[in-house]
């Protein structure tokens, strides 16, 4: 009974695979949600407006009164806000996917390694402080190195590695840290008087209302890089599906592999989160969504959770700036009351489990 | 080739392996027995490379496995581990591709050796499955198709027929004679006495982290050393066909 080549049996028929048409789809859907994002607000316009306000900063052409303003408006507020909203979702969800192929939980989130927590740390310890040392950049800065400082702390003290221990050590020491960071964060607003708390709340919220050029510029680069990363590591991330020592086994060095997700991953969520404030539920819904839809191989989850993770984020900032206006609703209630949701109903479903597995 | 010499481990305090030699040459089929906690898992893990022994040293294909790195013992040597649950649903096939993730060969021999794994572990229906839905035995022997699509001269199996049928217990140790017979080295943890001396050329006896006796299956599988070993009764008879060692527990 060895196999011989005659011994092999042909494989049964390949189910239909759709995501092609779902790459199609979602990518339409893309395009049609951001321009919807530039034509509606205060000053809503239609599509042959939005197309000309557009243009005009691409070709050369004459401008009368309104279309200065048309332009100004969809180029210098919301176009730049979509594209910090594509910014921020794409590098939640692709962080998120790969946290939770790393711990090979379906849980797991792109704040799990501490990011978040330290982020919002450095943000309130900035307002409450009063620190002002990079002036109107203070904020930011502080938050996203408290955010990535957190992380290095928790990998320090787990120090997973050498044969043996696994990536379970970096979750408890997590727990723990993130613990005494909540305690200081707690001390520090029963500190703040109540202009500070009321900052505080709005970042703790998450809003895109601060997105400019400039703030696009600092970030687009690096979640380029790191989401292409990301994608590049895909194929080592389906092997951690086995379990680490398998995974090695096969011929992945989880060790390196792991330090190298993490520092990416710290990196995106402290920058998209140290300008905007920290937004739920993206990092966790959206790459579980992709997983039900596509399956669970990251050579397309990953890029599928980016486009995805764009689109949810603009649709929810979109909602967030139309729905009481000229007030906005922090982006962080528009996810929650979408996001509580479906955590429930996975929960429901009895997906939650194999986090043990 | 497997070289293990001088292989000492302690964990905790407790001496895991002590002083433990073993050599397997290409071409046979060795099969580590011995009773629960006599450290056949764990020396099977240290030449595994997934524990590094306190003392000693291991060679893989004469190089030692403390110049390896990940990737160049992939090449090297395919494990099948004990237990094997997978996180996501990814479909069988997929599964047993991640064989040949990392080998250094040309991918457009990959489908060939994935058909012809998945035919030898009887799995070829299963293709597109969740692999998370199998049973224990469809697992397992997924996991045994993932490690011949793997394609090394040195294979390690920790007990790969513990949760299989009697014709796919058959089947694994048969595919695993075949490969030895083209030149594979085979090193099996195995429980069950009757299957070792039915399929392996040799059979290493492990007591208390050493080894207690080596040989062919009919030296080393006597009455006396396995009472003694196992402190158990039996009787050992001759299999009437294959003329190998049986053997049979008795009050």
């Amino acid at each position: 009974m060895s196999v011989s080549p005659e011994m092999v049996v042909a494989p049964p028929p390949k189910p239909v695979d759709r995501s092609a048409l779902i790459a199609v789809g979602l990518s339409l859907l893309f395009v049609v949600v951001l321009l919807a994002t530039v034509a509606i607000g205060a000053v809503s316009l239609s599509l042959s407006e939005v197309l000309s306000a557009l243009m005009s900063r691409i070709s050369d052409v004459e401008l009368d009164r309104d279309q200065v303003l048309n332009s100004a408006v969809v180029w210098d507020l919301r176009l730049a806000r979509s594209v910090t909203a594509i910014i921020v979702g794409a590098s939640l969800a692709t962080c998120g996917a790969a946290m939770q192929g790393l711990f090979g939980n379906p849980l797991a989130d792109p704040g799990i390694v501490g990011v978040s927590s330290g982020a919002s740390l450095g943000a309130i310890a900035v307002v409450v402080l009063q620190i002002s040392a990079f002036g109107i950049w203070t904020l930011p800065v502080g938050a996203f190195v408290a955010g990535v400082g957190t992380t290095f702390l928790i990998y320090g003290l787990a120090r997973p590695g050498r044969e043996g221990t696994d990536s379970s050590r970096l979750l408890l020491v997590g727990i723990a840290v993130n613990a005494i960071g909540g305690a200081f964060a707690g001390y520090l607003t029963y500190l703040a008087t109540a202009e500070q708390l009321q900052s505080l709340t709005f970042w703790s919220m998450g809003s895109l209302s601060s997105a400019k050029w400039l703030t696009v510029g600092i970030t687009v680069g690096p979640a380029v890089i790191g989401i292409a990363l990301l994608m590049i590591w895909a194929r080592p991330l389906d092997l951690l599906a086995l379990g680490e020592r398998q995974a090695r086994h096969l011929g992945v060095d989880v060790r390196s592999l792991r330090r190298k997700l993490i520092f990416v991953t710290a990196l995106l969520v402290a920058a998209a989160v140290s300008f905007n404030g920290t937004i739920g539920f993206v990092g966790l819904v959206v790459p579980h969504i992709f997983r039900l839809l596509i399956g669970p191989g990251h050579r397309q989850l990953i890029p599928f959770s980016a486009l995805g993770g764009g689109l949810l984020v603009m649709m929810a900032d979109l909602a967030a700036r139309t729905m009481d206006p000229p007030n906005e609703v922090p982006i962080g209630v528009i996810m929650g009351s979408l996001g509580g949701p479906f955590f429930l109903w996975m929960i429901w479903r009895g997906r939650t489990g194999r986090a043990d597995a | 080739m497997i070289e293990a010499q001088d292989i000492t481990l302690r964990i905790g305090g407790k001496s895991l392996l002590d002083r433990v030699s073993l050599t397997c040459r290409p071409g046979t089929v060795t099969a580590l027995v011995g009773p629960n906690g006599a450290g056949k898992s764990t020396l099977l893990s240290v030449i595994a490379g997934d524990l590094m022994p306190d003392k000693g040293h291991v060679r893989l294909n004469g190089k030692l496995m403390s110049d390896l790195k990940v990737h160049d013992l992939a090449q090297l040597r395919a494990v099948f581990p004990q237990g094997s649950a997978i996180r996501f649903a990814y479909p069988v096939r997929e599964v047993v591709s991640m064989g040949r993730a990392f080998r250094d060969l040309s991918p457009d021999g990959d489908d060939r050796a994935i058909d012809a794994a998945m035919s030898q572990a009887e799995i070829m229906h299963l293709s597109w499955r969740d692999a998370q839905t199998l049973s224990g035995g469809e697992q397992a022997r997924t996991t045994f198709a993932r490690v011949l699509a793997q394609d090394c001269s040195i294979v390690l199996l920790d007990e790969p027929t513990a949760p299989l049928d009697l014709r796919h217990q058959e089947r694994v140790l048969q595919a695993s004679v075949d490969l030895a017979r083209r030149g594979v080295t085979v090193l099996a943890v195995l429980h069950d006495l009757n299957l070792a001396a039915a399929h392996a050329d040799r059979i290493v006896l492990m007591r208390n982290a050493g080894i207690a006796a080596e040989g062919s299956p009919s030296e080393v599988l006597t009455e006396a050393r396995i009472e003694e070993v196992y402190r158990q009764q039996v009787c050992v008879i001759t299999h009437p066909k294959r003329g190998c060692p049986v053997v049979l527990t008795t009050a």
